[in-house]
């Protein structure tokens, strides 16, 4: 047992030393490094202000940023383990999360016992169904299989069964649920798919991007913990207009803003230190901008379903549980903006924007000269 | 086997249910006790029994129905496994009463996990309580009787379903009940059944 534990460490040692060994490589192990120190740095800052009786920070404040730490660490510390293991495993860790996010989801949204076998297929069926096509790697299947097939599913299962009371209702329901909690979730791991062209400036070219993907994942996930961290911080500290107070109290138009602008200068450094992305270092601030703008949106929307609901953290509507939900939210919706905006401009294939406009262009030409040709 | 099979299944039980046990007003303790409580889904007795600590799972005993816990060999398994105390609900009779053999049971060790409402009910509303736990209360004063809140298993198992959602539940369990002196036998149950729904806001 401990022999073939071992040998699995050596030959995961080995394959990663290769993927790992020069160039670029090593700069995903940089990221985590850094996220891993700077986030024990903040676990340690918190600790020890919270010791000290004197200091002038609200203790409930506190709390929350160090409750906000420690889960942030738990998920980088499993998120690392399980890209050193394998692809699979990573895989894997985001379905059982989506799993487990959905389960908190439909646990605070009534619904009827009409609804029993439509939730079983949706929890057992379409979830690790949608991580395997993820897993898989087929691209075409996965980006329709919940919002086309399931979406039609759930409403004619939920006829069957026979119930109609509140029937759009709870439809819609359970169809946002599997939307956010599994298919935009899955978008993430999904990254770790994707085939990526880099723009080199001195040969004015496209160029097959040689780092391996576990760096695009690690800085999506770390750009959307610092988007958080830094809302958090702004709001504190500079926030002045609350964006809308009876769906949350604290988020503000400042640290909406204030987040979105740091978040994005954090990219541009992640990228010129630490190369971990096919971007160029404006590409990735831009991209940290778009995260931490749906970052924002994904807190947002939870806080109103969270206050819909009467729930404050959807976790202690069962008490004990840390609140799955409460923490990926920001990470949901940002994960299939930043997959397709990724793989819109650096895919291999399609080569990006000029493409586009490539097509475009001949579009509109075609068009012009039928249209002349008629006239 | 039984070492085995019986840690598996309560934890199992308690994946499945997602189960947070809250004890409010008071402790796990091993005295004797009668923890009563709402019954919609045939997980309550076992998912109740999974998460009560283990020295107190070993020795308490839920009271299940004959009919039930004997049809088919998985169900017979399992109620040798968490040691269920069963009663013929058809041959209840003023000389078989199925209070004396709970008492018999259990002697001066054991604690119960009884269901005052009878049978699962499909309305969502906790129904009247039978009066059982009176003549338990009444016969042994020293027994303390839990009150026991189960949330949200409705959902994960209802009635008529074999397929389980595992949605997450939450067990309540709060501070113990007496029979007053004096106290009339509806009084009472009124009593028993108000604090388990007293466990569900708070």
């Amino acid at each position: 047992m401990i022999d073939a534990t071992l040998t699995t460490l050596l030959a995961v040692q080995n394959e990663t030393a290769s993927s790992f060994g020069e160039g670029p490589g090593s700069w995903t192990i940089g990221l985590v490094l850094v996220v891993l120190v700077s986030l024990g740095a903040l676990l340690a800052a918190g600790q020890t202000l919270k010791r000290k009786p004197e200091s002038h920070i609200d203790p409930a404040i506190l709390r929350n940023f160090n409750k906000r730490v420690t889960s942030w660490l738990t998920i980088c510390v499993m998120l690392v383990i399980a890209l050193m293991l394998h692809r699979s495993v990573t895989i894997a860790l985001f379905g059982f999360v989506s799993f487990w996010a959905l389960r908190e989801f439909i646990t605070m949204t009534p619904t009827r016992r009409g609804d029993h076998r439509t939730l079983f297929w949706v929890l057992f069926g379409f979830t690790p169904l949608q991580y395997v096509l993820v897993g898989i790697d087929n691209y075409d299947l996965f980006t329709i299989v919940i919002p086309v097939y399931a979406s039609l599913f759930i409403p004619a299962r939920i006829a069957f069964a026979g119930d109609h009371k509140r029937f759009l209702e709870r439809t819609a329901k359970i169809q946002f649920g599997l939307l956010i909690c599994v298919y935009s979730l899955s978008h993430s791991a999904a990254l770790l798919n994707l085939k990526l062209a880099k723009w080199n400036a001195d040969e004015g070219e496209w160029e097959a991007w040689q780092n391996d993907t576990y760096g695009l994942l690690f800085f999506f996930i770390a750009i959307v913990q610092v988007s958080d961290i830094l809302h958090f911080l702004w709001d504190r500290l500079f926030g002045r207009h609350v964006i809308a107070p009876a769906v949350n109290a604290t988020k503000t138009w400042e640290g909406l803003l204030g987040a979105a602008c740091c978040t994005s200068l954090v990219g541009m450094v992640i990228q010129v230190v630490l190369p971990v992305t096919p971007f160029t270092w404006w590409g990735a601030g831009f991209m940290a901008l778009i995260i931490s703008i749906m970052a924002s949106s994904g807190s947002m929307t939870m806080s109103a379903i969270k206050r819909d609901r009467g729930v404050k953290e959807h976790g202690t509507l069962v008490l004990g549980h840390a609140g799955v939900l409460d923490r990926i939210d920001s990470i949901c919706f940002a994960a299939p903006i930043f997959f397709h905006l990724t793989r819109f401009f650096t895919d291999a294939e399609r080569k990006g924007i000029e493409v586009v406009v490539e097509q475009s262009v001949a579009a509109v030409t075609t068009g012009m000269s039928c249209f002349s040709a008629m006239v | 086997m039984k070492q085995v099979t019986v840690p598996v299944l309560a934890a199992l039980a308690k994946v499945l249910s997602g189960a947070t046990v809250r004890w409010i007003g008071c402790e796990p303790e091993t005295c004797q006790r009668i923890y009563f409580a709402n019954h919609t889904s045939h997980l309550d007795a076992l998912v109740l029994w999974a998460s009560l600590p283990k020295n107190i799972r070993n020795l308490t005993r839920p009271v299940a129905a004959v009919d039930y816990w004997q049809s088919g060999p998985v169900r017979r398994y399992m109620a040798t496994v968490f040691n269920v105390l069963l009663i013929d609900r058809k041959k209840i009779k003023v000389h078989n009463s199925p209070i004396d053999m709970m008492l018999r049971e259990i002697g001066d060790v054991n604690s119960l996990i009884v269901f005052p409402e009878g049978s699962r009910n499909l309305s969502g509303k906790m129904g009247e309580f039978k009066s059982g736990l009176f003549h338990l209360a009444k016969k042994r004063p020293d027994l303390e009787l839990m009150p026991v809140y189960i949330d949200n298993l409705n959902r994960v198992m209802p009635k008529g379903e074999f397929l389980p959602v595992p949605l997450l539940s939450c067990i309540s369990i709060g501070a113990p009940i007496w029979l007053e002196s004096g106290e009339s036998k509806a009084e009472f149950l009124q009593r028993a059944r108000k604090s388990v729904l007293k466990m569900k806001d708070s």
